[in-house]
């Protein structure tokens, strides 16, 4: 066994009263992926950010190679051979990739190593599979290629051992498999990797090792993760066993959303081109499809954000004609956006205004005019409380919650308005596992009570797991709907492709 | 060695002592300057505390200084909260100052000249605001320079007012006709200039911070600010409650023309304004946005500039003194905010 590249020992963290990591040890040793596991918020990111600079540690030293060394930021982190790609990405959107590559190195002469760039960029594009176009714009990356210019710059700058924090939370499914690749690759040439997920299949497919923490300190090591089942990980990182929940059988009633022949122009993305369904009440309706292929229209224009050039819809038998978010709401639409930070919550203002925001015009939070606190409050502790969100309190800063905590709160201010429909994109997108099996047992809540439910999602296991019938988007158009008794994911991966339609 | 940390929430006492940190810092970084004029710094600064706070007549005087930025920090407090970018408060009181003049030299009775004066100031103010707001909702203009440049185009349109047909024949100066004594507010305390548009303004800060917190307006404008894209999600019309903003800032704005033509100048002159409405940027950001909070910042700067007259009468330090006393304070209120967002970490030297 060769000496680790990287070891961590005791590593110990607080934010004020919160342990983030308490007593760490982990080592990666050259050509192995590591893997890091635990559920939000059980201290992952902290540990890297210490390994990284970020953070100085209250405890605990940092080996490279067998020696100590005291890293204060990432310059110095950098200058060890370690990279880190964080989950929000540090990229100069204007500048080219290229321009990004070489921003803080030092070139000839006080100016700029262009042709040792471009040299070096095709060369780790060759070697790993991370090919991008040097010239182009980061803002026209997609948020994989994105993720792939910064792993180049990692490697750019000499990095021996990566740090990739949920690299695959932000990913399609078919990026996944070009990342894995490229993780692979660079592992062979003597790379250390460390790689962060909560998602079970994916560390178990790719690394050689994992280290779970909970709370900050490590539950458990796996040191045959291929040969480890699921559900002994999921033990580890929740610390109980994770049932799935059972879809029982339904008997649906009457439509409550049709849209007939729905076209949008083409605005941003994908546009839509005649498209028609209908959810019943007491069904979840899946749309899947790779993504960029007018799930967003779609979304939008349910939601009420978006009015359509052509075609009709109804929600609860009542047409609508405005497409305007409180029309939609008064007729008992329910909406859940895709990007829970962007569009869905107010991150700088408190949670409870988030809580109210779509309805604060109406009787239940204001008055002729005028705000009503009292309800406003009481209303947001009450959901907090039901819906056990994670957080100290109304008054919160929105933006202070986890992920899986924001997604309990869209979910209940929605739900407790009890919406006959309800549209939602990407519901457990970036959840661990606990609170994706949270809210996927509201859903199935939800649909016993009759509400009809519209989820579009890429993640088709999911789609399998809560859909009656899964609807299949393929350039703007619905190509086919099969009963989920009927669908596979392979059947559903070909028709996402385009290749077969069925209705 | 130190370093910047990220925060994830900011302790409420923050509010106060970011302000006071920052006019602490305002006052040592200025006592520089004024030894370097040669005069001694506590003898300086206690003139001016002295001639602005030091008897009653002193602290009346403070308060006529501070009610026009009471006005226009309010109108900046509530623009930029919705992150309208209201430059143009000087131009919007220069308006206010012109309309309400305008209105008050009609005879009527004095409270009805008064009412009207108001609400033509409050219009003007507010017309001149709708300007920049719909060039950004139309066209995307930036508002930060549209409303800037506009304080230009305003001040020169006055100007060419009391050169032109409102010059005074008779003298010849460039002033307008006075307003009619009728229509001059009335004074509250005998021997002194505090006038009705004081306690006006101490009423209006209050009145806006329930707007701003208790209202559904308020609300609007706070979420349109954060989070524009979350609003429109969330059914909120936001162009149309910028506008409803820019309106409501520029009256505030307008509303400080008024109280300087109907309480202290009674006419409408090139120099009205001493750049009340950039120190109205000034009190607002010292205010963090907060209405309430508008009122002690005022007070400030409001004492900061009858002292300095003083303090250059009686030490020799020029009286400019007072806008850089302003200018350091504004910048060291941005220093001072970094620490909401960020905690100073001491680390092991490297
Ligand atoms: N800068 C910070 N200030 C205060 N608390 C923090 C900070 N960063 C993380 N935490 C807390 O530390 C814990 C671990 O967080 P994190 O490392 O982000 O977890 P993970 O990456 O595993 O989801 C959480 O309880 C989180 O709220
Ligand atoms: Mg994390």
């Amino acid at each position: 066994m060769p000496a680790p590249l990287i070891e961590m020992r005791g590593i110990s963290k607080s934010f004020g009263a919160v342990m983030a990591n308490e007593a760490v040890d982990l080592s990666v040793a050259p050509g192995e992926i590591l893997g890091l596991l635990g559920e939000n918020g059980a201290g992952k990111t902290t540990l890297m950010n210490v390994l990284f600079g970020a953070y100085a540690p209250d405890a605990g030293e940092i080996l490279v190679e067998g020696r100590p060394v005291t890293i204060n930021n990432s310059a110095d982190a950098l200058a060890a051979g370690i990279g880190m790609v964080h989950q929000h990405f540090h990229l100069a959107p204007r500048l080219s990739v290229l321009e990004n590559l070489l921003i803080g190195i030092p070139g000839k002469s006080g100016r700029i190593d262009r042709a040792g760039g471009l040299a070096r960029l095709a060369e780790i594009g060759h070697q790993h599979g991370l090919t991008l176009d040097p010239d182009l714009p980061v803002s026209a990356l997609s948020i994989g290629e994105q993720q792939r210019l910064e792993i180049v710059k990692a490697l750019f700058r000499g990095a021996r051992l990566l740090i990739l924090d949920e690299p695959t939370a932000v990913l399609a499914p078919t990026e996944v498999d070009g990342l894995f690749s490229a993780l692979r690759s660079m592992a062979a040439q003597g790379l250390g990797i460390i790689f962060i997920s909560h998602k079970l299949n994916e560390v178990r497919a790719l690394t050689h090792r994992c280290v779970v923490l909970r709370h900050g300190r490590v539950t458990g090591r796996v040191d045959a993760p291929a040969s480890t089942t699921s559900s002994e990980m999921a033990r580890l990182m929740c610390g109980h066993e994770i049932v799935p929940p059972a879809r029982g059988p339904s008997t649906p009633g009457a439509a409550v959303l049709t849209l007939d022949g729905i076209s949008t122009s083409r605005h941003s993305g994908m546009a839509l081109r005649d498209v028609s369904l209908s959810v019943r009440a007491g069904e979840i309706l899946g749309i899947a499809g790779v993504s960029g292929n007018g799930q967003r229209a779609l979304a939008e224009v349910i939601s009420g954000v978006r009015a359509p050039d052509a075609g009709r819809m109804t929600i609860a038998g009542k047409s609508v004609s405005r497409f305007s978010p409180r029309e939609v709401q008064a007729l008992g639409l329910g909406r859940i956006p895709e990007d829970r930070m962007t569009t869905g919550l107010v991150t700088n203002l408190p949670l409870a205004d988030s809580m109210v925001l779509p309805r604060i015009g109406t009787g239940a939070f204001s008055r002729n005019g005028l705000l009503r606190p009292d309800a406003i409050h009481a209303f947001a502790e009450e959901q907090i409380k039901a819906y056990d969100i994670r957080c100290p309190g109304p008054m919160t800063r929105a933006g202070a919650l986890s992920g899986g905590n924001l997604q309990k709160a869209l979910l209940a201010r929605e739900l407790a308005f009890d919406p006959k429909v309800l549209i939602v994109s990407q519901p457990t997108r970036g959840l661990d596992i606990g609170a994706a099996r949270f809210i996927h047992e509201k859903f199935l809540d939800m649909r016993a009570r009759g509400c009809g439910i519209v989820v579009i999602g890429e993640d088709l296991e999911e789609l399998l797991m809560l859909c009656d019938r899964i609807a299949v988007m393929y350039e703007g158009c619905i190509v086919g709907t099969l009963d989920s008794a009927d669908a596979t994911i392979a059947r559903l991966g070909l028709m996402m492709t385009g290749a077969e339609g069925h209705s | 060695m130190f370093r910047l940390e990220a925060r994830t929430s900011t302790p409420a006492w923050f509010n106060l002592a970011l302000p006071l940190l920052a006019i602490g810092a305002t006052l040592v970084l200025c006592s520089g300057l004024i030894a370097l004029a040669g005069a001694g710094v506590i003898e300086a600064y206690g003139v001016m505390f002295a001639a602005s706070l030091g008897d009653s007549y002193a602290i009346t005087e403070t308060l006529v200084r501070a009610t026009p930025m009471i006005f226009t920090g309010l109108a900046v407090a509530v623009a930029f909260r919705a992150k309208f970018w209201n430059i143009g408060a000087e131009g919007q009181l220069l308006a206010g100052a012109v309309a309400s003049c305008a209105v008050g030299a009609i005879p009527m009775p004095g409270p009805l000249a008064m009412l009207l004066m108001a609400l033509a100031g409050a219009a003007a103010g507010a017309a001149v605001a709708l300007i920049p707001a719909t060039l950004r909702v139309k066209f995307k203009v930036d508002d930060v320079v549209s409303s800037l440049l506009l304080n230009s185009v305003i001040f020169y349109a006055l100007m060419a007012l009391i050169e032109g047909p409102w010059k005074d024949s008779f003298s010849g100066y460039p002033i307008s006709p006075p307003i009619e004594d009728s229509a001059n507010f009335p004074v509250l305390l005998e021997g002194t200039r505090l006038h009705l548009g004081v306690v006006a303004a101490f009423v209006a800060a209050p009145v806006i911070w329930f707007l701003i917190a208790r209202t559904t307006l308020g609300f609007r404008i706070r979420v349109i600010g954060e989070n524009p894209e979350a609003a429109r999600y969330g059914g909120i019309h936001v162009e149309r409650v910028l506008i409803s903003t820019a309106l409501l800032s520029g009256a505030l704005a307008g509303l400080a023309g008024v109280s300087e033509v109907g309480g202290v100048h009674f006419q409408v002159m090139s120099d009205i304004s001493p750049g009340y409405g950039y120190s109205g940027i000034v009190v607002a950001m010292l205010a963090r946005l907060n209405p309430l909070g508008v009122m002690p910042a005022a007070l400030f700067l409001a004492a900061v500039m009858t002292g300095a007259e003083a303090m250059s009468r009686a030490t020799g330090v020029p009286a400019f003194l007072s806008d850089v006393i302003q200018g350091t304070a504004l910048l060291a209120m941005l220093v001072a905010l970094l620490f909401t967002a960020y905690r100073i970490r001491r680390v092991g030297a490297a």
